[in-house]
C-alpha cells in the first residue's frame, strides 16, 4: 500500500454537492452515517448508463442488453473483490443492508430456525437488525437474546459468550454501531459463535466506508452492506453469503430471473446468486455502485481510515472545551461518529440551530431505541465524518456549537 | 378585542422584519417561547401530550367567560416558541371562532422553510388538538 496522504482539496472537488450554501452559509455535511455524498464518477456512471446503455439485463441478445449485463456483472466482481469473497456467486444484490438482513431472515430463517432455537443480536443494533429477527422469532417460536453493552457503549464480551449454547442458530451483530460509532470485535464474535455451530451475519452498513472488510479473514457466514453509505447510489446494496449456505437456502421472492424453468406442474429455481434476485434490479444504480468502490479503492481504505481518525481526534480535542458537552458512547475503538448531548439543550433545538448555520447533523434516536433506553435518553446529536470533511469544518462546527449554547444561557 | 385574523397579521408583520434570515427567525421563535407563561406541573401529564409531535408538547385548555384559554409547554425551545404563537392567536377566542379559524400565518411567514417537514406535521397536530379542545368546550356550553 502506497502511503499517500489524503489530498483533501482534490477529493472535495469530486463532490459537487459540497460546493453550495445552505441557509446562506457554506454547507458542512456531518450526516455521513445516514448517507454519504456521491463523487462525480458515481453520478457520471449513472447518467452514462441511462444515456447510452439502458436495457434489461441477462436475457437480451441485443447490444445494449449485452453492455448493461456486462457492466452489471462487473459490479458483482468488484464487490466480491472488495469483500475478498471466494466466489463472485456469493454476492447477491439487494436494495440495501435492511433487505440483506430481511433476506437472510426470510430464507435462512424459514429453513433453519425452529421452535426453541435462539438468535443473538446486541443492544447496539439498528432497528433493521432487530425487527426482522423479532418477526422471525414470533413466527417460529424462537427466542431472541441480546448481548448487553457497558456504559462506554461497548459490547460485554463475557456476557455474549454466556448467551451462546447449542440452541444458538444465528448471531447477527453490527460491525460498527450507527448510533455511537463503536467498532465491535466481530472476528472474536464469529469465532465464538462457530464453536457452538451458530452462523453469523455481520451488518456492515457503517463499516463499509471506514474499515477494510474481509469476509475470508472474518469467516462470517453472511455480511450485508449498502452502497449509499460508501459513496454509491441509494437503493442498492450487497449481501455476501457462503456458497454452501446460499445453495441450501430457499428462494427469497418469486418472479423473473430467479427461475430455471416454470411450469404449473412445478418450478425449478436458478443457481445462486440469481435465485435471490427476482425481478428487474436497480440496474443503473448497481452499475454506478462499482464506481463508488473504485473511488474507495483508488484512495485506499487505509488512507481514508487514517484521515478519518485524524478528524475524530481533532474534533474530540476541540469538543472537550464546549460547555456542557457529554459524549454518548466512549468506546476505546470508534469510527467517525461523535454522538453527544449538551446540558440544557434539546438535541432537536441544537440540530435546527446548527442547520441554520449550514451544518447538517442528525438528531434523535438514530433507529436504535433500545440503545437509547439503555442510556436513559431520548436521543442524541450525532456528527459523523467522511473523507471529504475538513478540520476547518470541524472548527466551524465547534464554534457554532458554542454560539448556539450561548443562546440558551 | 383582537380577532384571530388581526393577531395573525401582527405576527406576519413581526416576522417580516427578520427578512427571512433563518438564524434570526429561529432565535426570535425561541424568545417567544421563553416568554410563554409556565404550564403548571399538574398539567404536564401524558394525557395532555399532543400526539404526532416529535418533541413533547403539553396543551391544556379551560373556559373563561365563554372563551377558550390555552396553556402550553414543550421540552424543546423552538417547539415551545411555535406553540406560543398558536396560544397567542387562539386564546380568548370563542370555540366557534377557533373551529372556523382560517390559519394562514405559518404559510405567510414561510414557517415550513425554517422548521422542516417533521415539525410542520407536529405543528398541524397542535392545531388539531386545540380545535378538539374548542369542540369539547362548545359541547359543554350547549
Amino acid at each position: 500500500m502506497v502511503d499517500a496522504a489524503i489530498d483533501i482539496e482534490a477529493i472535495r472537488k469530486q463532490f459537487p454537492i459540497l460546493h453550495q450554501e445552505v441557509n446562506g452559509k457554506p454547507l458542512v455535511y456531518f450526516d455521513n452515517a445516514a448517507t454519504s455524498q456521491k463523487p462525480q464518477c458515481v453520478i457520471d456512471a449513472l447518467t452514462h448508463y441511462y444515456n447510452t446503455d439502458n436495457a434489461n439485463i441477462h436475457r437480451g441478445i441485443h447490444t445494449l442488453a449485452e453492455r448493461a449485463t456486462t457492466a452489471f456483472e462487473d459490479t458483482r466482481i468488484t464487490v466480491a473483490k472488495f469483500l475478498n469473497a471466494n466466489e463472485v456467486e456469493e454476492i447477491i444484490f439487494t436494495k440495501g443492508t435492511t433487505e440483506g438482513i430481511n433476506l437472510v431472515a426470510a430464507t435462512f430463517g424459514r429453513k433453519f430456525i425452529n421452535e426453541g432455537d435462539e438468535i443473538i443480536v446486541s443492544a447496539l443494533e439498528h432497528h433493521s437488525n432487530i425487527v426482522p429477527w423479532q418477526i422471525l422469532c414470533e413466527e417460529k417460536g424462537a427466542v431472541l437474546k441480546v448481548i448487553p453493552v457497558n456504559e462506554k457503549g461497548e459490547l460485554i464480551f463475557d456476557e455474549y459468550v454466556k448467551l451462546l449454547s447449542d440452541k444458538t442458530k444465528l448471531v447477527s451483530v453490527n460491525y460498527i454501531s450507527n448510533a455511537l460509532g463503536t467498532i465491535n470485535p466481530v472476528k472474536e464474535i464469529i469465532t465464538e459463535a462457530h464453536k457452538v455451530g451458530a452462523k453469523v451475519l455481520i451488518d456492515a452498513a457503517q463499516a463499509a466506508p471506514h474499515v477494510k472488510m474481509d469476509v475470508k479473514a472474518l469467516d462470517c457466514d453472511f455480511l450485508a452492506f449498502s452502497a449509499h453509505k460508501v459513496y454509491g447510489p441509494t437503493g442498492v446494496g450487497a449481501l455476501y453469503g457462503k456458497r454452501a449456505l446460499l445453495e441450501a437456502m430457499p428462494p427469497y421472492q418469486g418472479g423473473g430471473e430467479m427461475i430455471k424453468d416454470v411450469s404449473f406442474s412445478g418450478t425449478t429455481y436458478n443457481d445462486i446468486p440469481y435465485k435471490f434476485e427476482a425481478g428487474t434490479p436497480n440496474i443503473g444504480e448497481v452499475i454506478a455502485f462499482k464506481s463508488a468502490i473504485d473511488f474507495v479503492e483508488d484512495l485506499g481504505q487505509e488512507n481514508i481510515a487514517r484521515y478519518e481518525v485524524e478528524l475524530m481526534a481533532y474534533a474530540n480535542d476541540l469538543l472537550k472545551d464546549v460547555d456542557g458537552f457529554t459524549p454518548v458512547g466512549t468506546a476505546d475503538k470508534k469510527a467517525s461518529v461523535i454522538s453527544f448531548l449538551i446540558d440544557g439543550v434539546h438535541p432537536f433545538d441544537l440540530g435546527q440551530l446548527l442547520d441554520a448555520k449550514g451544518i447538517a447533523v442528525r438528531t434523535g434516536h438514530h433507529c436504535a431505541q433500545p440503545l437509547m433506553e439503555f442510556f436513559d435518553i431520548e436521543g442524541t446529536v450525532r456528527a459523523s465524518f467522511s473523507v471529504y470533511n475538513t478540520k476547518e469544518e470541524i472548527k466551524y462546527f465547534v464554534d457554532s456549537l458554542k454560539a448556539v449554547i450561548k443562546m440558551f444561557k | 378585542m383582537a380577532t384571530i385574523n388581526s393577531i395573525q397579521e401582527d405576527i406576519i408583520e413581526d416576522f417580516g422584519m427578520l427578512d427571512g434570515d433563518m438564524e434570526m427567525t429561529i432565535g426570535y421563535v425561541m424568545e417567544l417561547g421563553a416568554k410563554l407563561p409556565e404550564l403548571p406541573v399538574e398539567y404536564q401529564t401524558d394525557e395532555n401530550i399532543v400526539k404526532g409531535c416529535q418533541s413533547k408538547v403539553w396543551l391544556h385548555a379551560k373556559m373563561e367567560d365563554d372563551k377558550v384559554v390555552y396553556q402550553a409547554d414543550s421540552n424543546t425551545a423552538i417547539t415551545k416558541g411555535l406553540v406560543s404563537l398558536l396560544v397567542r392567536i387562539l386564546t380568548n377566542q370563542t370555540p366557534d371562532d377557533i373551529l372556523n379559524a382560517d390559519l394562514f400565518f405559518h404559510e405567510k411567514i414561510g414557517m415550513n422553510r425554517f422548521i422542516g417537514t417533521q415539525r410542520s406535521n407536529g405543528f398541524k397536530a397542535m392545531i388539531k388538538q386545540m380545535q378538539i379542545y374548542a369542540l369539547a368546550m362548545k359541547a359543554k356550553i350547549n
